[in-house]
């Protein structure tokens, strides 16, 4: 029973800010552990972008989990696919890669970046189609076919491309730092910083100011009112299925260039990384899968430099201590 | 009289459970057809079966003599079916705004309906921009049936929108309700609340484990205590 009049004014809404200055936090704690300045922000840019680099691949993976309800344990392989693929366009031009010019380096790198996602967004269809729609509602099964389907995807990229590493070397002009005194970063993290944010704020923009982002968004918190509304919501799952894998793709572009090399497991090592940006992010929440990754990935730095014994469970660490502070993670945004 | 919906002998399981065992019922044109029965009688089952979120095991459903039973929800809302789930079900991370938008689904919202649904819950104008987890219990249930009727909707289907409210929101809400139904509009109402049902219902079905065990006007069975308290074990007076 409640005893508020329809007519009794509503406390203003509070915007939760206390998510948003925990990485602001985080950086500002550690500049008198780690020190030196030009290091604490050498390692705070690497953050920011292997944060950003987290965020676009695990972007899809929170709304598929948000609005689908889907366990795609399988995520990585769309990873590898697209880092795959651009390899297939880069190596016919490696003369355009190695030229000096920006922008010949960059007129073939965004076909490659975005055949990747094109190819990795199709396979995503074939991966709904086939794999997740006949186990809708059922996470056991969901988990048992698409880790199947990474272990399939996994070994028919052995079987395409052979066991070894392939280089992929960054292009000459994403070579080397911008130097500010003594404080060096590095070209490439400020590109992945710039393509993390653009994307961030095209989501942003497509879930706050279209109706399409609108039906996302009420899908993530009541799919079934969505559909009572008059919504054909599997179409929508579908859409944002393949968005999300051909983020992954892009995602994995990146990831590659970022260590020059493409392997067909390259993804087991980012999958538990992209879980636990998707956990305390809180499911199907952007802006928590955003903040998410930076605070990943600066525990993954700053941990790394101040106490490299932890930086194995440093992320697991940071998991717990965020559940335990906010349960259902930074952001709830649905009941799951 | 036309009937507007029409169930004949419909089945509904959920999962190993028989909840709907045969039911027949029949929802006139313009007309409020209260639903009302104990809790677990099957009534919310009803409205989710007619609206397709639970299926049909077996029986007939029909929409102005269009088969609905095998069709799916989206389908089911867009020939004309309004719903109001008992959770009111509004989307608490999106404004007020934001919730009607989605609702109006085939065109931009009307500024005439929308000011007519303002004069009845002026409380949606002022929180606007609001976001609708923020509103009351009173004012989510006001949202949840302003989304149902933004657009003209051929049926109704109301889920108890007097749960848990405060009495003075049950009245307004019944004055709402009544002003649809004034406009024509055909609204089939499961409600627990008596008072409510006897000031809305033109018919009345009562239900019983899965069954409909009472057809009739509203306007007998609410001068009928004996029979009130035989179907539904108490009688209006305690409503009063």
């Amino acid at each position: 029973m409640t005893d508020i009049a329809a007519t009794d004014p509503l406390p203003k809404p509070k915007r939760d800010l206390a998510p948003i200055l925990l990485p602001i936090a985080l950086a500002l704690v550690t500049i008198p552990l780690i020190g030196s300045p030009s290091t604490w922000l050498t390692l705070t840019a690497a953050s920011l972008a292997m944060g950003m680099m987290i965020f676009i691949m695990a972007s899809g993976l929170t709304l598929v989990f948000g609005l689908m309800d889907v366990l795609n344990f399988g995520h990585g392989a769309f990873i590898a696919v697209g880092a795959y693929v651009a390899t297939l366009v880069l190596a016919p031009f490696a003369a355009s890669v190695q030229a000096d010019s920006l922008w010949v380096n960059l007129a073939v790198l965004a076909p490659a970046a975005l055949l990747s996602m094109a190819v990795s967004g199709a396979l995503g269809l074939v991966v709904e189609r086939v794999l997740i729609l006949p186990v809708y509602g059922q996470h056991l099964k969901q988990i048992l076919m698409t880790t199947g389907g990474l272990i399939v995807a996994e070994q028919t990229m052995y079987a395409l491309w052979g066991p070894q590493i392939i280089p992929m070397p960054l292009p000459t002009s994403l070579r080397g730092s911008f130097i500010f005194g003594d404080v060096a970063i590095a070209k490439y993290r400020v590109l992945a910083m710039l393509i993390g944010l653009a994307v961030f704020i095209a989501i942003q923009l497509v879930l706050n100011r279209t109706k399409l982002g609108l039906l996302i968004r009420a899908g993530v918190e009541n799919r079934e009112m969505v559909e009572a509304l008059g919504y054909r919501i599997r179409r929508l799952f579908l859409g944002v299925f393949m968005t999300g894998s051909a983020l992954a793709g892009l995602g994995g572009v990146m990831w590659a260039l970022y260590r020059e090399q493409v392997h067909a497991s390259m993804s087991d090592e980012l999958t538990v990384l992209i879980f636990v940006v998707v956990i305390i992010g809180g499911l199907g929440s952007i802006g928590g899968c955003f903040i998410g990754a930076i605070l990943v990935a600066m525990v993954a730095n700053y941990g790394g430099f101040l106490v490299p014994k932890l930086a194995l469970v440093s992320n697991i660490l940071l998991m717990v201590a965020i559940l335990m502070w906010r349960p259902r993670g930074l952001y709830a945004v649905t009941s799951r | 009289m036309t009937d507007l919906l029409k169930l004949s002998g419909v089945h509904t399981h959920i999962g190993r459970y028989h909840i709907l065992q045969g039911i027949d019922l029949a929802v006139p044109l313009g007309q409020v057809t209260m639903l009302l029965g104990r809790n677990g009688a099957g009534k919310t089952t009803t409205l989710r079966t007619i609206m397709g979120l639970w299926q049909a095991s077996s029986g007939e459903i029909s929409l102005a003599g269009e088969r609905i039973e095998s069709r799916a929800t989206p389908d089911i809302a867009r020939l004309g079916v309004g719903y109001v789930p008992e959770s009111m079900a509004v989307f608490s991370d999106l404004t007020v705004k934001e919730n009607l938008v989605l609702a109006a689904r085939d065109a931009p919202m009307d500024d005439k309906q929308l000011e007519w649904i303002f004069g009845f819950f002026p409380a949606l104008r002022r929180f606007w921009l609001s976001r609708a987890g923020s509103l009351s219990g009173g004012q989510k249930q006001m949202l949840s049936i302003a989304r149902a009727i933004i657009e003209p909707r051929k049926l109704l289907l109301i889920d108890e929108p007097t749960k848990g409210l405060a009495p003075a929101i049950i009245v307004a809400l019944i004055e709402c309700l009544k002003e649809i139904k004034r406009k024509g509009a055909t609204i089939l109402l499961v409600e627990q609340n008596f008072f409510a049902a006897r000031e809305l219902g033109d018919n009345v079905l009562v239900m019983d484990n899965g069954t409909i065990v009472h057809r009739g006007e509203m306007a007998a069975l609410a001068a009928d205590v004996p029979l009130q308290e035989r179907l539904l074990g108490l009688s209006l007076e305690a409503h009063q």
